[in-house]
């Protein structure tokens, strides 16, 4: 299982990281905008993706907008842990297909049951 | 243009004189003219003056709207990113406190047992002082465990305190970015009052996401989620 961590921030990284590796996934890799998250995306490998929304150059939106619509990409589980939380916002991301949504800030058992419950439902 | 009225003017006296008043009131209509001419240059003047006094009330006004909501609004998002890294110290130092006696703890066992350890390897230790000791070991292992759980929360509780980097410094990019908007107004401001240069026109630019709610703020229109629970309540009514 390998996890991409999108996040402009680098210790919201690290806490993602770390929580991953508490829940036993060890193999991360990490972006810091949508940009630099498509060409690893693309490469292949990544069985995972956490995006954050705000984020300068390509915004997790568009990331998630950019997985859907390519082919060998759009059955990607996303889950999204951002500080947006208007609910115009919560609806754009399930509208444009995203697994899970964990708003900032977050618990530690938080993400650890959302992460859970989209494996569930990948493997039921 | 004052040589083409006075030549005007001699013609019409010389017509006058003629008793030309055929070419009397051609020349009246040329002079009539001219002074339009000059009318329409200064509405014009006027119209730019009216115009320039309009940009410098609305830049007036958006300085206005700023100190009313935008700044009062910094403020508060400001001591909510105090609020937030006192409460991260706090989580902290709590987590600290609590683990640093549960370490002291394990290293007064450890080195307890570790001497009991090495009387029993030189073969100094009477069957019965092994006997206790095997207890204690065993007692140690059991509390080791409950120390090791304990120090592994309030390692993640220290690990997740450290959340707060991200949420404050997206607002304080944004306290920054109205600092700087407020700075560019006061500019404008200080050009056309002393009407050297004209100002830019352009409106504020504004960020494109909300970003992280800040409480009695961001949260008073009642369209955000303020919490965990009420966006799952949200995601479950859309069929998640």
């Amino acid at each position: 299982m390998r996890i991409l961590v999108v996040d402009d921030f680098s210790t919201m990284r690290r806490i993602v990281k770390n929580l991953l590796k508490d829940l036993g996934f060890t193999n991360t890799v990490e972006a810091d905008d949508g940009k630099t998250a498509l060409p690893i995306l693309e490469k292949g490998g990544v069985d995972f993706l956490i995006t954050d929304w705000n984020m300068p150059g390509m915004t997790g939106i568009d990331l998630l907008k950019a997985v859907r619509s390519s082919p060998h990409l759009a059955n990607l589980p996303v889950l999204m842990v951002t500080a947006e939380a208007k609910r115009e916002q919560i609806i754009m991301a399930a509208q444009a297909g995203v697994n899970g949504y964990v708003i900032k800030p977050f618990t530690a058992a938080t993400l650890k049951e959302k992460i859970e419950k989209i494996f569930e439902r990948i493997d039921g | 243009m004052n040589s083409d009225l006075l030549s005007l003017a001699r013609d019409l006296v010389s017509a006058l004189e003629r008793s030309d008043e055929a070419k009397a009131d051609e020349i009246l209509d040329q002079v009539a003219g001219l002074r339009e001419t000059q009318l329409f240059k200064e509405i014009g003047r006027l119209t730019r003056q009216l115009h320039d006094t309009m940009v410098s009330f609305s830049v007036d006004s958006k300085i206005a709207a700023m100190a009313e909501h935008d700044i009062p609004d910094a403020k508060e998002r400001l001591h909510y990113v105090i609020a937030m890294t006192e409460q991260a110290a706090d989580q902290t130092l709590t987590a600290v406190e609590e683990l640093m006696p549960v370490s002291d703890d394990l290293s007064a066992q450890i080195n307890q047992l570790s001497g009991q350890w090495s009387r029993f390897l030189d073969r100094e230790m009477p069957f019965e002082e092994f006997k206790a000791m095997s207890a204690d070991l065993s007692q140690y292992f059991e509390q080791s465990r409950a120390s090791l759980d304990k120090i592994q929360a309030g390692l993640s509780d220290i690990l997740m305190a450290q959340g707060f980097q991200d949420i404050t410094g997206q607002i304080i990019r944004r306290v920054i970015d109205l600092v700087q908007d407020l700075e560019g107004s006061m500019v404008n401001l200080i050009k056309i009052s002393s009407r050297k240069i004209s100002p830019s026109t352009g409106p504020a630019e504004h960020p494109e996401l909300p970003g992280p709610v800040v409480p009695g703020v961001d949260d008073r229109a009642g369209d955000v989620a303020t919490s965990q629970v009420d966006v799952d309540d949200l995601l479950s009514s859309l069929g998640f």
